[in-house]
């Protein structure tokens, strides 16, 4: 992708730019402390998150409090898996998350490809919509889809109640960052197959598609992730774990009389640690798909 | 009949044809979904909203039509022109600090150091958090008793002993920003990053033969090259912020709301008459962010030229 290659040419003519001299080991040194200073406040909330998960009842309560847990235990993992609620609600997230995403991608594809490689009228309205959705106040749809949902059609607290505005957090992304890949895709290929008689949808389904597929997953990601982190949508419009999604049943936990933190900790490990080690493996795409908007234009 | 038939088939062989050829009907049938579905789902409610925000009650069967005076009442809410405040004061705070981290941390990590992607992977940590968890975290850190972050800030005397940023509305608004910038921060940097790798290195080599400081080139060549991509990343970023919700929903209990706080209580949480006052506060936000998009374009118009 082109976005990589400038990233290593700009790598390259960073080692150039060095300035060589005296000053260089101290500022590479600063540098360094900088860069672990910055990678240590990104991660810190997560091994606070984490060393709380695995403290113990007696241990969470001590003040101050301790920074390397002197009790280990899953007590508080089990607790969470053991409440049917929070399984259902973990099961919603993912069911809503797989089923909305594959839409997405489906209707997403073939509009980007359109956008990408075909000539028409109109290009710059359908891109234009995909971004101007994305700055629309998500509370601003919700009130009109609550009345909705719960008169002219009723689906309140179902799964489809949530996956239809679900769509307006994966669509446009899935469209922006597949025009992106398909533009940086070498048209040849696909010019080949169409000389061999094949029609547009044929070459785009036997020879772009597979090609694509990284570009696919990476952008079936992005998607799985922007609608596994809603919250807004799954707060007003569903009232229990039928549908409910994870990230509103982890803010129904709240205990009677003291708050759980062990378990709420338990319970933002178990459903951002599938996130965080996507990211980490896939960093790469990543980046590209949330900057493939921005910069191109 | 038979020139009829030969004239019906003709017609069909020239459609098939201009569908196959892809520059005919067939861009428009592949677009066609995405745009009913973009329609359908964001198009209609936002103009649902509108028409919901001039009736009455539109809960009720019987909704009366009212004009703006839904409008007129929610500016006369104490509740709601706080909420205002601090939603503005929330995103120009919350904001300027993304950019100016983000910046730095683009500058930091661009160029080649061991663990380079190792780096970048881990500041890509914080974007993946579902916002709403991020908060409860963050929410855990707070705390009086318990929470890493008071007990920092106890030592260090910026908080009374056994007090925490979310005893008070400021510090609640404190509280929010901190959980954002280390949230977004992340976002705002590899925005920035990706722009800084765009910018070609003739640029700097030349400088460089100029004898043109680093400082010097930050402002004449970096700066003035980031202006596109910096823009669209405050525009969304922007817009972003003056949503906010989830973070408040956790730090902000009852004591501090935004104005999507604001609007998702009256709606959901009171009695229904005060669901057309919650629908109002939400076409208000619409109605702004789209006057501040309007002001981006045209400052991105400026900034191109």
């Amino acid at each position: 992708m082109a976005i990589q290659q400038q990233a290593r040419a700009g790598a390259k003519a960073g080692a150039i730019t060095e300035e060589p001299g005296k000053g260089l080991e101290w500022r590479k040194v600063v540098r360094y402390i900088a860069v672990v200073l910055v990678v240590f406040i990104a991660l810190a909330p997560l091994y606070w998150t984490v060393v709380t998960s695995v403290k113990s009842g007696i241990e969470l309560n001590v003040s101050p409090p301790t920074l390397f847990p002197h009790s280990f235990s899953f007590e508080n993992y089990l607790s969470d898996l053991s409440t049917t609620t929070f399984t259902r609600d973990l099961l919603n997230s993912a069911i809503i998350a797989t089923v909305t995403t594959i839409l997405a991608l489906i209707v997403g594809v073939l509009c980007a490809y359109a956008v990408a490689r075909l000539k028409f009228r109109g290009k710059g309205i359908v891109l234009g919509l995909a971004l101007s959705v994305q700055m629309i106040p998500l509370i601003a749809i919700v009130g009109p889809l609550y009345v909705l949902y719960t008169s002219v059609i009723p689906i309140y607290n179902t799964y489809a109640a949530l996956i239809i505005p679900d769509l307006v957090l994966s669509l446009p992304i899935t469209v922006w960052f597949m025009v992106s890949f398909f533009r940086d895709l070498p048209p040849d290929l696909e010019e080949a197959a169409l000389v061999d008689g094949a029609s547009r949808m044929r070459a785009l389904w036997e020879i772009i598609v597979p090609l694509t597929a990284p570009g696919v997953f990476a952008a079936a990601i992005l998607s799985f992730i922007g609608v596994w982190n809603d919250f807004l949508f799954g707060l007003t419009l569903t009232t229990d774990s039928t549908a409910q999604p994870i990230t509103v049943g982890v803010t129904r936990f709240a205990g009677e009389h003291t708050i759980p933190w062990g378990e709420i900790a338990a319970a933002a490990v178990i459903v951002t640690i599938p996130l965080v080690i996507v990211v980490l493996f896939l960093q790469k795409r990543i980046v590209s798909g949330l900057t493939a908007g921005a910069v191109k234009g | 009949m038979a020139t009829q038939a030969v004239e019906v088939s003709a017609r069909r062989q020239t459609l098939r044809d201009r569908f196959d050829l892809g520059n005919g009907f067939t861009p428009y049938l592949l677009v066609l979904p995405t745009v009913i579905m973009i329609l359908a789902v964001a198009a209609y409610p936002i103009i649902n909203s509108v028409w919901l925000s001039m009736l009455d009650n539109p809960l009720s069967p019987n909704a009366q039509f009212v004009g703006l005076s839904n409008y007129a009442h929610l500016f006369s809410n104490s509740e709601f022109t706080g909420s205002i405040g601090t939603t503005v004061i929330f995103t120009i705070i919350s904001v300027a600090l993304e950019t100016i981290f983000g910046l730095g941390v683009a500058l930091l990590i661009n160029g080649t150091y061991p663990g380079r992607s190792l780096v970048r992977a881990s500041i890509l940590v914080p974007w993946a958090f579902p916002t709403v968890i991020s908060a409860q975290i963050w929410y855990l850190m707070y705390n009086d008793r318990t929470g890493i972050v008071s007990y920092i800030l106890q030592q260090i005397h910026v908080l009374p002993a056994g007090a925490t940023l979310l005893q008070t509305s400021n510090g609640i608004i404190v509280a929010s920003v901190i959980t954002d910038v280390w949230k977004t921060t992340p976002f705002m940097a590899l925005l920035i990053l990706a722009g800084l790798q765009v910018i070609p290195n003739e640029l700097y080599e030349a400088a460089g033969v100029d004898g043109s400081t680093r400082f010097q080139q930050f402002w004449t060549i970096t700066l003035p090259l980031l202006a596109g991509p910096l823009v669209i990343a405050l525009l969304f970023r922007t817009l972003a912020a003056l949503g906010v919700f989830d973070l408040l929903y956790i730090l902000g209990g009852n004591q501090v709301q935004s104005v999507a706080s604001f609007s998702y209580n009256y709606m959901f949480t009171r009695s229904t008459f005060d669901f057309a006052a919650g629908v109002t506060a939400a076409v208000f936000l619409f109605v702004a962010g789209l006057i501040i998009s309007l002001l981006f374009v045209w400052l991105m118009r400026v900034t191109q030229r």
